[in-house]
């Protein structure tokens, strides 16, 4: 029997209606900031949560998270980008390098440094995030761009990822084929390599890209200035002065905060939807047996 | 290939690895080392650093919120990982099947969550579990149940938080064991069904037994992940200030020590020795995996 054959066994409706209870479970809070978002604060708390009110808010809302502190929202959306792309790109070229050198080169101390590399990646973030901003305010570097770009160029993870990427993707056959016929191993990397390279790059990439946009500590601690702050750090303030009870100031200020999340959900939901394949090969990579 | 043609391909290698090893040691390493060192030294009266030994790590055993935050933690640990893993696999096994109506609706919507940022999903559940008009209140007050104040004990405020953690993390754990799934030979599930195994039956019996190594790597992402908490309380402070306290976790006490307390020396402490915690935490989850037929990246 085929794999194909064996899964065209009956399906269950049992365990479909589990799967559907299960999944309400992941769903609800989505459809609650998405219908929230169309609503003005006093609808979002008496009307039901999972449909739409009467009246209709979504482009008033929307306005108001646009101008609300002069625009800042948008500064703190084009901050998340510059840092995770910048940041990404970053740890994606230097991870593939790495993983290369470590799947196709053997020298002095390799073993011993991706061993180093691997056991990193049990080191928790949080370890490192104080010490870092004292050495960074010792050198000036708090409080700039540097200061949340830098520590994130840092992915053992990634390098692993590269390295069994380069170990199954790659045959030693074709680089020995380049070497005979006189190419340098810098070209060997360049011509051939980085072209059967680029799924799993991409693969970091996105990681990449995700783990920074949706970091937190770090930027906290490393800025004070709000208008180098992530969308993370800035949604946090906005959401700090509803909860602190800064109602006078602007009564319809929740309706804003909660578009603002609704509207930072966008973009990373649209990557995931679109670069499926490459989550999931990432995700199994880590899980692969060699 | 000629032996000084060799040698320089070795050479070769040294320089791919070299970038990034730079920044390894600079921005791993060095604040890693260095934590450790400042962790010895206590700010002086007149200002400067001076070597005190052991003696923040002395203070901080003694310090009852010290002890708190840890013990919170390993609760929150306890209750939350066991729950979220059981749901990562139950929903990959059943999504593996072949049984399921639209498997690949059921991942997708699983799995999206992951793609929220912590903070987003702290602000959506806040509004959730919120004591007057909050949506779970909400639906309590159709059904005439009393409402429940989500944020009313720290236990309470644990099983919460655990409440949106396996709501952020159960999808990134269940592509991880899915994928390990797709992995594995269908051969022997072909011969159990041949001999008349049902689905669940080859589930338990044939599948799960080898998930082991990949059930082992997603907990140590878990330990790795659970005794860092911050975001969730740090965020949803504001809710219920005594009980989401300024020592609610070690991460969320370093911070406030740090920060708030100017003491960056015992807050290095504190963070170094969170540090060490998950990795005597993280290489013992590696060597039982290890003995369970462990996964390459043990």
């Amino acid at each position: 029997m085929s794999k194909k054959t064996f899964y065209m066994t009956k399906k269950s409706n049992f365990l479909t209606l589990i799967m559907i209870v299960l999944s309400t479970y992941f769903i609800v809070p989505l459809f609650w900031v998405i219908a929230a978002s169309t609503k003005n604060t006093n609808d979002i708390f008496s009307t039901f949560g999972l449909w739409f009110a009467k009246s209709w808010h979504l482009w008033s809302n929307l306005k108001a998270v646009f101008t609300s502190d002069n625009g800042i929202y948008k500064l703190w959306l084009m901050n998340s980008l510059i840092y995770s792309i910048s940041g990404a790109i970053g740890a994606a070229l230097l991870c593939t390098l790495a993983g290369y050198g470590f799947a196709k080169y053997q020298f002095a101390g390799s073993k011993a440094i991706f061993r180093t590399v691997l056991g990193a990646v049990m080191i928790p973030s949080a370890a490192l995030s104080i010490p870092t901003f004292i050495i960074f305010s010792k050198l000036g570097l708090v409080n700039t761009r540097w200061a949340v770009i830098l520590p994130s160029l840092v992915s053992p993870l990634g390098v692993y990822l590269m390295k069994v990427y380069s170990d199954t993707s790659i045959p030693n056959n074709m680089i020995e084929a380049a070497r005979i016929d006189g190419a340098t191993e810098f070209k060997i990397f360049r011509t051939i390599s980085l072209r059967m390279l680029m799924p799993g790059f991409i693969t970091v990439l996105l990681l990449s890209i995700v783990g920074i946009w949706n970091n937190f500590f770090l930027p906290l601690i490393m800025l004070s200035s709000t208008s180098l702050q992530p969308l993370t750090v800035g949604l946090s303030i906005w959401y700090g002065r509803i909860a602190g009870g800064g109602s006078g100031r602007d009564a319809n200020f929740q309706a804003v905060v909660i578009t603002s999340a609704a509207v930072s959900l966008i973009p990373l939901i649209i990557a995931f939807l679109f670069l499926q394949r490459y989550w999931e090969n990432g995700l199994s990579l880590g899980a692969v047996k060699e | 290939m000629s032996a000084s043609s060799l040698k320089s391909t070795k050479r070769t290698g040294l320089f791919f690895v070299l970038p990034f090893f730079l920044i390894f040691v600079l921005l791993l390493i060095v604040p890693l080392v260095y934590s450790g060192f400042i962790s010895l030294y206590k700010k002086g009266l007149i200002g400067g650093n001076r070597y005190v030994g052991l003696q923040n790590y002395i203070t901080m055993i003694h310090d009852p919120q010290w002890v708190s935050s840890v013990g919170r933690v390993f609760l929150y640990f306890f209750l939350q990982v066991p729950i979220m893993l059981l749901i990562a696999v139950i929903a990959a096994l059943a999504i593996d099947s072949g049984k399921l109506r639209f498997p690949k609706f059921f991942r997708i919507a699983i799995f999206i969550p992951y793609a929220v940022p912590a903070i987003i999903g702290c602000i959506i559940w806040g509004y959730i579990y919120g004591k007057n008009y909050g949506f779970l209140n909400q639906l309590l007050g159709y059904l005439h149940i009393h409402h429940i104040d989500w944020w009313g004990s720290s236990t309470q405020a644990l099983s919460s938080i655990s409440g949106i953690v396996t709501w952020e993390f159960a999808g990134y754990n269940m592509i991880i064991l899915y994928a390990a799934l797709k992995g594995l030979s269908t051969e022997l599930y072909e011969a159990a069904a041949v001999d008349g195994a049902g689905a669940l039956k080859i589930a338990l019996r044939i599948k799960l037994p080898q998930l082991y190594p990949a059930i082992f790597l997603t907990l140590i992402f878990s330990i790795i992940g659970s005794f860092q908490l911050f975001t969730e309380p740090q965020t949803l402070n504001l809710q219920a200030p005594t009980v989401l306290n300024n020592y609610f976790s070690p991460n969320v006490y370093a911070y406030s020590v740090a920060f708030q307390g100017q003491q960056l020396n015992y807050a290095a402490t504190i963070s170094f020795s969170l540090g060490l915690i998950i990795a005597f935490f993280a290489i013992i989850a590696t060597l039982v995996g290890r003995r369970r037929g462990g996964d390459s990246l043990l």
